[in-house]
């Protein structure tokens, strides 16, 4: 214990982890992303889904514009004097909400069929893979929009498709490293001690697979975030009842060519400051934990 | 005779972010034309880095600081980039250490080869290219050369391909051949074998050749001339015989040692203690002193100057087998 | 060759089987095959007809066989709103679609090479790190945000380019084309470019990474030692090595643009297959849908055989029935 902290693996990864500014700039607005996304119903200055807090009196309002009652909207109000900051804190609770739980239930399943492959080989191993190497072989965008157009639309069907398009990416890379792991010595001893095999697999292997799944959970929530907002956009993603920013987008852009930009460009903003905050923080994730990157 | 190259005082310094690095310190280096010299030391002696500043193709921020390189009578340092590029592969040419990284995996022989007559005579017609091609490609004993013309790298082994780059090297019949290391990567056959060749192939064009390497094995039986380096230095030279045969420099001593020949049989190899300097961090004095048995009263203090006897120079304050200079 | 060809013939059509197989499984597992492929607004006795004629009271696998053998014929279905054979509406739309690609693809290249190489050329230089920063940032803009902000700055706040439809065309072999007009053009113009964002920071590293580790090369030294000029080392040596990966990538993206042309038609209302393919998606228009799977797994397996093929005409240590 008289390892100074700064030496011990945590607090090494820390200190590379800060020595760059663009990472720590990602990691504030990630926090400050997630923190918003949470207390949303606390924050944000209307329940925009309540009509009986919406005016429409206070309609079509420019950002900074104060309303009838003498409320003064920040980012400005849609037809239906809906304030679109409140709009979109609540949207981002949705995206938010909607990317992270299909990246970790991707990542729960991708991994498991992952370990599986790796652990059992043979025909099983072969069959998988072929399958996973079929699925990556067409991009995520499409496949998104067909089981779209097969599944249909509402928060659990675009919760499904995503984990259906994202599995394969953690299937192929904890693939990969449980492979390397497995003829470890540490593995050969928990097979000597006959322990069963869901124990090795799951208390053994996959622990020990888990630093490169880091960044891929990173760039993928990212990813299904940006992918989930494109749906939305183009209207076959999340119905009209859980507005994400995707939607917000949609939705303001047709009011767009009339000059109301606040709908959409904000929602955008918020949409582009998230992902690039996770995207700024998975990429500087990748270069610490790449030990072929990794400072000596 | 004037020499071909008379290197004198060359310095050459990598600057980094602390501060700059002398890779090379006071170098002089004489070679006659058509004379073979060895040179000789462990990897980061900066025997590579000399060859490399003698042609011009030091990696950026490195430089030479100090000095000059005197070729056929002309100073490289301070040549401009267009003046350097039409000597390269004209009358100087380079062969470097792995034949599998040194050509283009993408191009055909052909055109790797004709580039380097093309670069300096951009108006020689097609069939004189060819021609000359097919000629030093059969100097260094390619069968059927019209035919491994159109080939490409990969279908070649290492002694092949090396065989090709030493041809592409003598095109523009240099009056100076550098080869860094040119058979380290090689089977000991083809070793021994591409060094004879090399040797009878510059004694037919009267071409000098510096012959750059880690082994003193290698360089015996080719070299009339010998530079050990040390540290960014040259810690001896002299004619080959005297130099393997008597050292005087307890360095080359070590070097000698390490040759399985010379070891009594069932004894182990004599390994020379410790590891060479960074040249980011000389010892004061003699940079072999803390490697070194016969280290002694003045060799802390200062860099040993040069002792000269005959052909013969070296750098020790102890040497081995001579009278100590009064 | 034409072993390897064959070869590859064989896979694909591997390939096609598969994903029609899960395409048809899906359909199934999801649900009732009758709502996929009749039109719900059909009259029961339509309905009743309709089964008949599909064959869908049969067993699963004799119906998969079917739907096999229509395909194979060329007939994935009618669709339920125009009313008409669903691959011919595709394919009809299918040349929009690929002269908005190729027109990113182009611009993708044509700026990306160069910039690329530029910034490997001068790592450190102050174009080097905005264009290094500038390719994070483009990475995690989606694609339909962009489509916005140029449609945003050039037209409504501008008014320089138009932003919708394709302009005026011109037919060669009865095809409409855009770009051979001063007015297809610039209305290809900036979905084109909005497409090209994505590839073009990609190209662009991919590049730079080549022209780094190529130019410290042994082999750039070689030439350099032979007297060889920066400009030939560069533009012969260097260039032709960093092509095959940024071809072989390209190629794959290529698929990914037809993808991502999706959301650009949809915003600049680009008269393509992925605007077809979204509204169909809107209005349950599923033979339509499924025909337009069928017909990208098609042009999906041809493209990487395509670039299989570049592929091996680039790189000599992989050519195909030469000495290896």
């Amino acid at each position: 214990m008289s390892i100074p902290f700064r030496d011990r693996p945590l607090g090494m990864f820390i200190a590379d982890f800060v020595a760059n500014p663009y990472a720590v700039i990602g990691l504030a607005g990630l926090v400050l992303v997630i923190v918003l996304a949470l207390f949303a119903p606390w924050i944000a200055p209307q329940d925009p889904y309540d009509l009986t807090q919406l005016d429409f009196m206070d309609g079509n309002l420019a950002p900074g514009s104060a309303g009838w009652t003498g409320t003064v909207y920040l980012l400005g109000t849609d037809d239906q004097g809906r304030d679109i900051l409140s709009g979109i804190l609540f949207g981002l609770r949705t995206s938010l909400m909607v990317g992270a739980s299909s990246a970790f239930i991707a990542f729960a399943l991708g991994a498991l069929v992952g370990l599986v492959a790796a652990y059992v080989g043979g025909v099983v191993d072969a069959l998988i893979m072929r399958l996973v190497e079929l699925q990556l072989s067409f991009p995520a965008m499409l496949i998104a929009l067909v089981l779209v157009a097969i599944l249909g639309t509402g928060v659990d069907k675009i919760i499904l498709a995503l984990v259906l398009v994202q599995w394969a990416y953690y299937a192929r890379t904890i693939r990969a490293q449980a492979l390397v792991e497995k003829n470890r010595e540490y593995i050969e001893a928990a097979h000597v001690l006959q322990y069963s095999h869901s124990r090795v697999i799951l208390r053994h292997l996959l622990p020990n697979c888990i630093p490169p799944l880091i960044v891929l959970v990173t760039m993928q929530v990212a990813y299904a975030i940006s992918l989930e907002a494109t749906l939305s956009f183009l209207g076959i993603g999340l119905p009209l009842t859980e507005p994400s920013l995707g939607l917000l987008i949609a939705n303001g852009y047709g009011y767009l060519q009339a000059g109301r930009y606040w709908l959409s460009i904000f929602p955008g903003l918020a949409l582009l400051f998230t992902v690039l905050s996770i995207n700024l923080v998975g990429d500087h994730l990748r270069d610490i934990l790449n030990p072929k990157t990794r400072r000596q | 005779m004037a020499p071909l190259l008379d290197v004198r005082g060359l310095e050459v310094t990598f600057p980094t972010r602390r501060k700059p690095v002398r890779a090379l310190q006071g170098v002089d280096l004489r070679l006659q034309p058509g004379e073979v010299l060895g040179l000789v030391g462990e990897s980061g002696s900066g025997k590579s880095v000399m060859a490399r500043a003698i042609m011009g193709l030091l990696a950026h921020p490195g430089h030479v600081s100090g000095g000059q390189i005197l070729f056929e009578g002309r100073d490289l340092v301070g040549l401009g980039p267009d003046e350097m590029r039409a000597l390269r592969g004209n009358r100087m040419a380079m062969i470097f250490q792995d034949p599998m990284a040194t050509l283009n995996p993408v191009l055909r022989i052909e055109e790797q080869m004709a580039e380097a007559l093309l670069a300096h005579d951009p108006r020689m017609p097609r069939e004189a290219v060819r021609a000359r091609c097919l000629e030093v490609l059969r100097q260094v004993g390619i069968p059927a050369p019209e035919e491994r013309l159109r080939g490409w790298p990969h279908e070649f082994s290492g002694g092949m391909r090396q065989r090709i780059i030493i041809a592409t090297a003598l095109l523009n019949r240099p009056a100076l051949i550098l080869a860094d290391e040119a058979t380290t990567a090689l089977d000991v056959t083809i070793q021994a074998q591409i060094l004879h060749e090399m040797r009878v192939l510059c004694e037919a064009n009267g071409t000098a050749l510096v012959w750059i390497t880690h082994d003193l094995a290698v360089v015996s039986g080719i070299a009339d001339h010998i530079a050990v380096m040390y540290a960014g230095r040259i810690v001896e030279s002299g004619p080959a015989g005297q130099v393997l045969g008597d050292p005087r420099h307890p360095y080359t001593r070590g070097l000698l040692g390490s040759i399985p020949d010379n070891a009594q049989p069932g004894s182990a190899l004599a390994q020379i203690p410790g590891l060479m300097p960074s040249p980011a961090d000389l010892p004061r004095g003699c940079a072999f002193r803390p490697r070194c048995d016969r280290a002694g009263a003045g060799c802390g203090d200062a860099t040993p100057p040069e002792t000269k006897a005959g052909d013969r120079v070296w750098r020790c304050l102890h040497p081995l087998n001579a009278e100590v200079p009064a | 060759m034409l072993a390897f060809l064959g070869r590859r013939l064989i896979q694909s059509v591997a390939v096609l089987l598969v994903m029609s197989f899960l395409v048809f499984l899906g359909i199934f597992a999801i649900g009732n095959p009758v709502d996929v492929m009749i039109d719900p607004a059909a009259t029961p006795l339509e309905r009743e007809t309709a089964i008949r004629a599909l064959g869908l009271d049969l067993p699963w696998y004799q119906q998969y066989f079917a739907f096999l053998e229509r395909a194979v014929a060329g007939d994935l279905g009618r669709s339920f709103v125009y009313n008409e054979p669903a691959l011919d509406l595709i394919l009809t739309r299918l040349p929009a679609t690929l002269e908005l690609a190729v027109a990113a693809m182009v611009m993708a290249v044509a700026l990306g090479i160069p910039l690329g190489l530029w910034a490997g050329l001068h790592p450190g230089s102050w174009l080097d790190r905005t264009i290094m920063a500038g390719s994070i940032f483009l990475f995690s803009m989606p694609t339909f945000w962009v489509g916005i902000i140029l449609i945003m700055l050039s037209s409504v706040w501008l008014g320089w380019l138009p932003s919708g439809d394709r302009g005026e065309t011109v037919s060669i072999l009865g095809v409409p084309f855009s770009f051979l007009t001063w007015d297809g053009l610039t209305h290809l113009f900036l979905p084109a470019f909005n497409l090209a964002l994505f590839k073009l920071a990609l190209v662009l590293r991919l590049v730079r990474a080549g022209v780094q580790e190529h130019m410290s090369s042994d082999y750039v030294a070689f030439a350099r030692a032979k007297g060889v000029s920066e400009r030939r080392i560069i533009g012969r040596h260097v260039l032709r090595n960093i092509l095959i990966p940024v071809i072989t990538v390209l190629g794959l993206e290529f698929g990914n643009l037809l993808a991502f042309a999706v959301v650009t038609e949809t915003i600049f209302a680009w008269p393509g297959m992925g605007n077809l393919l979204i509204r169909s998606i809107q209005v349950l228009d599923r033979p339509v849908v499924v025909a337009y799977l069928m017909l990208t797994v098609v042009i999906f397996v041809l493209i990487n055989l395509f670039v299989d093929l570049a592929y091996s005409a680039l790189d000599p240590r992989i050519r195909v029935g030469g000495r290896a």
